[in-house]
């Protein structure tokens, strides 16, 4: 359904983005890994057209994103695909309570009144399993712990019920425990939404918990794609193994 | 501690003042331009500030100056504040040659002396109280329009605006709703500090004979009029200006009072 060719992104000459291409399937759970300053956030970034990429398509429903206006784009960030942030300490904004921010995503796409997006919205706290959503929808983000603000987040990127999400690097920021918390909580609402999933992380453990198909990327190139069964028993290119043996040393000791 | 006792002393004096200024139809005890005793009165108890060169009763006069120094102050604010926002915030968001327009345009506001550029505007129009608040308002955006414009640079990389990029937030959406709210402090410190220096921009335009215009009575006229007796009369000149040097000093507590709010915080 969703399907990126030959996507290239340059910052001041430097190529960010190096001719990628890649399809997510419906229902499918795609990783991208890679070391940090590898490209990946950049590739989710430029589908969702917030950088604008020097050259490629990026086809949804073989529609090119990259050719359509910016306010149609508004109409399908959020909409149809969604975004969740690595820091989830920034990615609220500090004067709105967290209940108008689910609201808003819900008021700016299915014209929903006050009062109907403010339920809709604790529905949706409620999904993420926020406790005592009702009442907790009225407070600031500073009142919520790390690991409760993603899942707002999770729920503000879910409300309008997107085809797609993009997670980029959603559980980096956390503890170890929550961590699994949220993967597990992406798990659970991957399958109520039916949603198709492209997890960011450098984080193979994850790509192996999460992940169906894995690409590896480095300096903005895919060095390896396949499914992560495959990938992970079988790597063929170098950069993979390395990656790969990094983690081994480290569960070694 | 001690800067917040001072805001505290501020918000009040402002409080009070702006009070009188309402009553003062209530307070006064004559009529603003009623010539009710001998002239140069010193202050007694049936004058409190003693009379004017033409007789008339200066305590009320005070009252009645009050409201319109006050409200100059404030509307002018108000139009540089809405006009310096307004630019600063495109200029911060979009950033490339809508930054660079506005900017060069803010420089050369800025290049302008400012009491001269007014002085002659106001040479051109009918001097009157109306003018002068819009004079004094479009002249004095520039502070608040670079302020707003650096809040803008620094949220604007937030990734709380990312995120309303990607939940498919308009960028006028964005800029009002998301961005302006979190930079509405350093503009109600910098709205604070401007008022106090349309006040004074106000006093100094009558005191030149540009800016209110007698028999209406503002603080800066009342100083002007006392030009000629401050050796006779000295009160007629030391009560107005006492009162410009209250309500500023006030102005200028309550925005480092807030200013220092904010620090704590941030």
């Amino acid at each position: 359904m969703l399907e990126v060719r030959n996507l290239s992104v340059e910052f001041n000459g430097v190529k960010a983005v190096d001719n990628v291409s890649f399809r997510l399937d419906k229902g499918g759970t795609l990783g991208l890994a890679g070391e940090s300053g590898s490209g990946k956030s950049t590739i989710a970034l430029a589908i969702m057209k917030l950088v604008v990429p020097g050259a490629g398509e990026v086809l949804l429903d073989g529609k090119d994103l990259l050719k359509t206006s910016e306010d149609e784009m508004t109409r399908v960030r959020g909409a149809r695909i969604s975004m969740i942030f690595q820091d989830p300490f920034t990615s609220l904004n500090p004067v709105f309570t967290v209940g108008e921010q689910v609201a808003e995503a819900v008021r700016l796409h299915q014209g929903m009144g006050r009062a109907e997006a403010w339920s809709a919205a604790v529905k949706m706290l409620e999904a993420v399993h926020i406790k005592d959503a009702t009442a907790r929808a009225h407070h600031y983000p500073h009142q919520f712990s790390g690991g409760m603000r993603q899942r707002v987040m999770i729920a503000m990127a879910l409300a309008c019920r997107p085809e797609i999400l993009i997670a980029d690097e959603p559980t980096t920021a956390l503890d170890a425990t929550i961590q699994m918390e949220i993967i597990q909580l992406l798990k659970e609402v991957q399958a109520e939404f039916n949603l198709s999933v492209i997890f960011i992380t450098h984080n193979f453990g994850i790509v192996k918990a999460f992940c169906r198909d894995v690409l590896v990327i480095n300096k903005g190139r895919i060095v390896e794609a396949g499914s992560v069964a495959s990938v992970l028993s079988n790597p063929r290119s170098p950069y993979t193994k390395k990656l790969l043996d990094a983690l081994r040393i480290i569960n070694r000791e | 501690m001690v800067k917040s006792k001072l805001a505290i002393f501020g918000l009040t004096v402002l409080g009070l003042f702006i009070l009188l200024a309402i009553a003062a139809p209530v307070l006064a005890p004559y009529g603003p331009d009623e010539i009710v005793a001998s002239q140069t009165l010193p202050p007694s108890s049936s004058h409190f500030f003693g009379t004017d060169d033409l007789g008339r009763d200066l305590f009320s006069r005070a009252l009645y100056g009050a409201r319109v120094s006050l409200s100059v102050g404030l509307v002018a604010v108000v139009i540089s504040v809405l006009i310096g926002t307004l630019f600063g915030a495109l200029s911060g968001y979009y950033g490339g040659w809508i930054d660079s327009v506005i900017m060069r345009f803010v420089d050369v506001m800025l290049a302008f002396p400012s009491i001269f550029l007014i002085l002659a505007i106001q040479a051109m129009l009918t001097p009157n109280i109306y003018n002068v608040m819009v004079v004094i308002g479009l002249t004095s955006w520039m502070g608040v329009a670079r302020l707003v414009r650096g809040e803008f640079l620094r949220i604007r990389e937030l990734q709380y605006v990312e995120a309303a990029r990607a939940i498919g937030c308009s960028d006028l959406r964005i800029i009002f709703r998301h961005i302006l709210p979190n930079a509405q402090a350093p503009i109600v410190v910098a709205g604070t500090l401007g008022m106090a220096g349309a006040i004074l921009t106000e006093s100094a335009l009558s005191f030149l004979g540009l800016g209110v215009q007698p028999p209406l009575a503002s603080w800066g006229n009342m100083l002007m009029d006392s030009q000629a007796y401050m050796f006779d009369a000295p009160w007629l000149a030391v009560i107005p200006g006492l009162l410009i040097l209250v309500t500023v000093l006030s102005l200028y507590f309550v925005g480092e009072g807030i200013r220092e709010k904010l620090d704590v915080r941030g």
